[in-house]
């Protein structure tokens, strides 16, 4: 067993998370209203980004993991990152 | 030497099948899945002998058009799902890999036998598709929108089959990465590890990262057969490219899934023929890895002419270029170590040398296809049937097959019969070549895959073709034989025939349970010999 697995985060950090998850919530729904064009998906992916590293660091307790398994996960998001990039990298160039 | 204290004598809390369909003993599962692949495998090749029997004449010979469309994409789920992609890992690898690390087990046991049922079931589905609903799948085995989408065949349950795979091969990776990092045995350090558990960990990592994306993308067809979404309608504001980018997301990787741990076995098994140290140890890991990261970075190199823009064309053809220099790295170290080797030309590496000589064609031909230029002339031709088969059969199958005998005494402690795989191998050899070769010249000349009937000038070719494939059909036959009857009267292996010098050797054949008496203790690189 780790021992870094044993670190308990406080009710109050929870709650921060929380609310700090409904607020991005409200201005993800704020963003889509204003009609920015292609900026607005952008806004949402970003948005949603913030949102999802909060739940993995805070809830599902990454922030206090070994370095290792952070690499790990960062290899996901990288392949993740380019997959989508090499997709639609000539978004621009299209027919 | 022990005896006696097999792991196929263990007692177990089951008894019959049960100690064998619910055991989480890695060597009990290998074989679970060797005989549920080579089955699978053996309806494959049924299906390909009545393919190249329909394609003897032009017009209708024994089946009429749409099931000879449903015939060829069953050949293809299923010697690609169920036979090639769990393959040389499922099978041989969860048998060897704690062997070779000197592990008592994988790091997942129960993991690893729920991997096995997600393969049962997920064939189970694929085979009741075949038989319900509007009948087997035509689409082939890649599934493309829209008409996948339109058809009225069972796509949709055959596709959930698929999925149900994918959970499986997933899972294996991820249980395979976390053996090599958390097991290994003393001693063992990264580099003393030998080269087909560093085939299988770069593997594994292809299967966690990619499979996924298979299993999304399946799922998104799923919904739009169902519920008609519109991912992939434009007149809903989808895009049917989006779903060969999402396929082939998956399914490029997939093909080095395929064939690196053939490349690790090929690695193994050099060594031991040429009875000296590999040649390049650290380049072969390194390309690899290499193999699995760019592999990732080239899946659009099969969409060309599908109407993807002019730029992302040259991005894939350059990326694709790239890989082809980690493949040739390994071929180079391969010849290397065997130049300057004492050969010992016994089957096992009889199969190995035909695996570089058809897989370098393979590899080759790759190269035509990803040239954009030869792409358009080539695409959607027998010239990519060809080159499939070169890479995929003439490379994996082969390397599977030189693995099989191989490991053989390991596997069941019997010796096959030396004479009887070399004539195997002559007829295997012979009509591979006779089947697929024709097929570049096809392919080149304009003759399209998947047609039901042809034009006069290529009858010739079609019919050399038909034959080959009734000579492969021997070979196959001839070594089935042979492997099948040594099982039960098979001369008794000693513990180490080949005078292998990795762990998998240092104990008995077949293994004990636990693998080993005493923990294994590593104390040098892997191919020391004298």
């Amino acid at each position: 067993m780790n021992k870094n697995n044993d670190h308990t985060i406080g009710f109050k950090t929870y709650i921060a998370i929380w609310f700090c998850l409904v607020v991005l919530t409200a201005i993800t729904v704020t963003v889509s209203g204003l009609n920015m064009g292609r900026y607005g998906a952008l806004a949402s992916v970003l948005i949603a980004s913030v949102k999802a590293a909060l739940v993995l660091l805070f809830f599902m307790h990454l922030k206090y993991e070994r370095p290792f398994l952070k690499l790990m996960l960062l290899v996901t998001i990288c392949t993740i990152a380019v997959i989508i990039g090499l997709t639609f990298f000539d978004i621009g160039v299209r027919y | 030497m022990i005896t006696g204290n097999s792991f196929y004598n263990a007692q177990d809390k089951h008894k019959g099948i049960l100690s064998w369909i619910l055991s989480t003993d890695h060597k009990r599962i290998g074989l679970l899945y060797l005989t549920a692949m080579f089955s699978f495998f053996f309806v494959g090749v049924i299906l390909g002998l009545l393919i190249r029997l329909e394609l003897i004449a032009p017009g209708r010979t024994i089946m009429s058009a749409p099931a000879y469309n449903a015939v060829f994409t069953v050949h293809g789920v299923i010697m690609i799902f169920l036979f090639i992609i769990p393959g040389i890992p499922a099978g041989l690898g969860n048998f060897l890999l704690p062997l070779q690390i000197g592990a008592r087990d994988v790091a997942f046991p129960r993991l690893n036998l729920m991997s096995w049922w997600f393969y049962v079931s997920g064939a189970a589905v694929i085979l009741i598709s075949l038989f319900t609903g509007g009948g087997p799948p035509d689409t082939g085995w890649t599934f493309y929108v829209p008409y996948s989408i339109r058809t009225g065949t069972n796509v949709t349950l055959a596709v959930f089959g698929v999925f149900l795979l994918g959970i499986s091969s997933t899972l294996t990776g991820l249980n395979f990465v976390t053996t090599i990092h958390r097991l290994r045995a003393s001693g063992m350090t990264w580099l003393r590890m030998p080269l087909f558990p560093w085939a299988l960990y770069a593997t594994g990592w292809v299967q966690i990262l990619a499979t996924p994306v298979l299993a999304l993308t399946l799922l998104l067809l799923i919904f739009e057969r169902v519920f008609g979404l519109g991912f992939f309608d434009p007149a809903k504001g989808g895009d049917p490219l989006l779903f060969e980018h999402l396929f082939w997301i998956y399914s490029h990787p997939a093909v080095y899934i395929m064939i690196l741990p053939a490349m690790g076995v090929v690695s193994e098994i050099i060594p031991v023929f040429a009875r000296r140290t590999i040649f390049g140890y650290r380049l072969i890991v390194f390309s690899s890895l290499a193999i699995a990261f760019v592999g990732y970075l080239v899946w659009g190199h099969h969409m060309f002419t599908s109407g993807m823009s002019d730029l992302s064309k040259v991005v894939f053809s350059f990326l694709t270029f790239i890989v082809a220099v980690p493949s040739g790295i390994k071929i180079f170290n391969w010849v290397s170590s065997l130049y300057g080797g004492s050969i010992d030309m016994k089957s096992p590496l009889l199969y190995t040398v035909a695996f570089i000589f058809l897989f370098s064609i393979g590899g080759i031909t790759g190269l035509v296809n990803s040239a954009l230029a030869t792409n358009i002339q080539v695409h959607g031709t027998y010239f990519i049937v060809a080159h499939f088969h070169y890479t995929m059969f003439g490379g994996t199958a082969f390397a599977f097959f030189a693995a099989l005998h191989f490991w053989f005494p390991k596997i069941f402690g019997k010796m096959f019969r030396e004479r009887l795989a070399n004539t195997a191998w002559f007829f295997l050899f012979a009509g591979f070549n006779t089947l697929y070769f024709p097929m570049f010249i096809l392919g080149w000349q304009g003759m399209p895959r998947r047609y039901y009937d042809y034009l006069p000038q290529f009858h010739t070719l079609q019919v050399i073709s038909t034959i080959g494939s009734w000579i492969l059909a021997t070979g196959l036959f001839i070594m089935f034989y042979n492997l099948i009857s040594s099982i039960f009267r098979g001369e008794k292996a000693l513990s180490n025939p080949w005078g292998g010098v990795t762990l998998e050797w240092k104990t008995s054949s077949p293994p004990p349970v636990e693998n080993f008496e005493e923990p294994p203790v590593v104390t040098g690189a892997p191919y020391r010999f004298r």
